[in-house]
């Protein structure tokens, strides 16, 4: 079953921006994703455009991290493609998908910080990585990433000895550490308050406003996807593949699939369908 | 409990006072019982006007009979029962069929024997790989462009040379202390004590002294590389290494490895010494030698060949224990469990080797004539 594509909404900003807003910057192309001969999912088709905020949802379990696991590059898909401005990411050589990596930002749910290295240091081994920057430099970056999230003054703060909420804005200071053309989000309101929460989505607005990334988050909150979401696709673990994409809220109003509404509106399967 | 039968045949259960799990509660097979005795009873009904109070003990015992009245074809009424008890029993039985994908049946012997053969394989495969990524790391290394840090390093041979040292001491103290011990029953029959130095130290020195420092090493420093790297695994802190174009191998297993390889050897000789010294006590202490006597005697004994193949197991097995704590710990799963699992089989792992290895390199030495 083939997902139903929605009108893109409307464009914002100058012409040019428009025309960089159009341009597809990941193409999935009949992507199925399996763990050895268990099917994740499959035949998934969909565009994220540069300076998107793409949504990836659909229930717990349906397969969204695994589907993020394979745009990030961590597992290969069983079969299709999954290219990056044109180029396929598998087809690539090692030293190709690591250029392609060095643009990735990425915020696992749990963070994920590097636990033997101070927050400063978290960042700074990203830029040592794939820059030449002396030390100072280095740091004096790390403190200014932290800073935008919220966490100044915590460079010397090794993972363990802040809370959750500060962790994960730790981390979203390190998956900014390289001004990245695309940033991940990995379910970014889980474990968070409503009131983060909401912070968390108005910064994810803004880097986008400001730095012009895409953004692709995987994500469940439905207050979150209607806040910040210009495009999406739902996956169904039901039937194994996506059974609808584009807005969110175009999906809401359009989107006849009674898995989606109900979703979409938190109410009860049973009710959508009887 | 009452069991009454009405004029058209219908049973009435009649449930009274509290019905709650803790108590001696009526059993569903009274009333089944009851029912198998009647032939033909058209339904079931309740009384529950004299219930006091009740819980999931009323509820297992009229699902229960629920079920024996679905299989009779035995229709049951519920509107005798108190409104809480009919909503929670329509509750339990409205829940949506999951679809859950049928459990594969349980295979033929044979092919379950061969899908065991198949994993040992792919096990076999995943360590081979593993070997070769840790070689391509090292050769990166001479080369200057591995990713791995020195500061890391030079941490991790803190944690496995230095601060091993006390444990190491007491284990080869006493190891010496025993050898010295069971061998001094036998030698002095023969008035022959001063051969306890010959016993002590070229045991400790060939075999016992790496072997001591690497069991010791084994459950100290490969289980804690496989709980490290194992909750990495789960914090998702080795995905995020990957994605930050950093091989996990290089930044982290190689530094464990370098570290082991050079103080294992390290901690061989000293475990070789502290053993002496035990063995020493003994003598001196327990067999009236002198302290020269005891020491011209030990080095009489040893030659440096059994000092270099005591130094070459050392290095050996540290090779072992880092290498399976890592590749134990790289393989976790993503649940606690898993480290668990991770760690003790790391631990089991190196063991299993240290003694195989030790068994390879004495055969060697034997056919060699070393």
């Amino acid at each position: 079953m083939q997902g139903r594509r929605l009108p893109r909404p409307q464009l914002k900003g100058t012409m040019e921006e428009i025309v960089k807003q159009k341009e597809p910057h990941i193409v999935v192309k009949d992507l199925t994703m399996a763990y050895g001969e268990k099917l994740i999912q499959r035949d998934l088709n969909f565009t994220v455009n540069h300076g998107d905020i793409f949504i990836i949802m659909g229930g717990s379990g349906c397969g969204k991290s695994t589907l993020l696991r394979h745009l990030i590059g961590l597992q290969e898909p069983a079969k299709g493609t999954v290219c990056y401005g044109g180029k396929d990411f598998w087809a690539s050589g090692l030293d190709e998908r690591e250029k392609f990596l060095r643009t990735f930002g990425i915020l696992y749910q749990s963070g994920a910080l590097w636990s033997s290295m101070t927050l400063a240091e978290n960042i700074g081994l990203l830029l040592e990585q794939y820059t030449e920057l002396s030390a100072s430099k280095i740091r004096e970056i790390a403190a200014l990433k932290l800073s935008l999230v919220g966490l100044a003054g915590f460079e010397d703060y090794y993972p363990s000895e802040i809370s959750g909420g500060m962790k994960k804005r730790a981390g979203l200071a390190r998956a900014m550490a390289l001004d990245p053309e695309i940033l991940f989000f990995d379910e970014p309101s889980a474990g968070l308050d409503p009131i983060s929460s909401r912070l968390l989505d108005d910064l994810i607005l803004e880097l986008r406003d400001s730095l012009g990334s895409t953004i692709v988050v995987v994500t469940h909150e439905l207050a979150s996807i209607f806040a910040i979401g210009n495009n999406s696709v739902f996956l169904d673990g039901a039937t194994k593949t996506m059974i609808a994409s584009g807005d969110p809220k175009i999906m809401l109003e359009e989107c006849k699939d009674p898995t989606v509404h109900a979703f979409l509106t938190r109410s009860s399967l049973d009710k959508v369908t009887t | 409990m009452q069991i009454e039968r009405l004029g058209d045949g219908v049973l009435v259960v009649r449930v009274s006072g509290p019905w709650k799990i803790g108590k001696e509660l009526p059993s569903a097979d009274e009333v089944k019982n009851e029912i198998e005795k009647n032939a033909s009873v058209p339904a079931v009904a309740f009384d529950a006007q004299k219930l006091t109070a009740w819980d999931s003990g009323l509820l297992t015992f009229l699902i229960a009979l629920i079920n024996f009245a679905a299989e009779k074809k035995i229709d049951v009424r519920r509107d005798g029962l108190p409104e809480g008890v009919q909503s929670l029993l329509k509750l339990a039985s409205a829940v949506p069929e999951q679809k859950v994908a049928a459990k594969a049946p349980r295979a033929f012997f044979l092919a379950r024997v061969g899908g065991a053969a198949m994993d040992y394989g792919k096990a076999t495969v995943n360590t081979v790989g593993f070997i070769g990524e840790i070689t391509l790391g090292l050769l990166k290394m001479f080369t200057g462009s591995a990713k791995l840090r020195w500061a890391d390093l030079i941490l991790t041979i803190q944690e496995c040379g230095p601060q091993a040292l006390p444990i190491v001491s007491l284990i080869s103290i006493l190891v010496g202390l025993i050898l010295a011990f069971v061998g001094s029953i036998q030698l002095k029959m023969f008035g022959a004590q001063i051969y306890i130095a010959d016993l002590v130290g070229i045991a400790m020195v060939r075999a016992m002294g790496a072997i001591m420092a690497g069991i010791i090493m084994a459950g100290r420093t490969g289980a804690s590389y496989a709980a490290r790297i194992g909750t990495m695994q789960v914090n998702e802190e080795i995905d995020a290494l990957r994605t930050a174009g950093i091989p996990p191998v290089e930044f982290l297993v190689l530094p464990r490895v370098i570290a082991l390889a050079l103080m294992m050897p390290l901690l061989t000789l000293y475990a070789d010494l502290m053993g002496i010294i035990g063995g020493m006590f003994v003598g001196v202490v327990g067999f009236d030698m002198g302290l020269r006597e005891y020491m011209n005697e030990t080095k009489s004994a040893l030659t440096l060949t059994n000092v270099w193949i005591g130094v070459f197991s050392g290095f050996v097995y540290g090779i072992i224990i880092a290498v399976a704590g890592c590749l134990r710990g790289m393989q976790c799963g993503r649940s606690a469990s898993s480290v668990g699992d991770a760690t003790t089989s790391a631990v089991v792992t190196s063991i299993v080797s240290i003694i195989i290895a030790t068994a390879i390199i004495t055969v060697l030495c034997n056919v060699l004539n070393i």
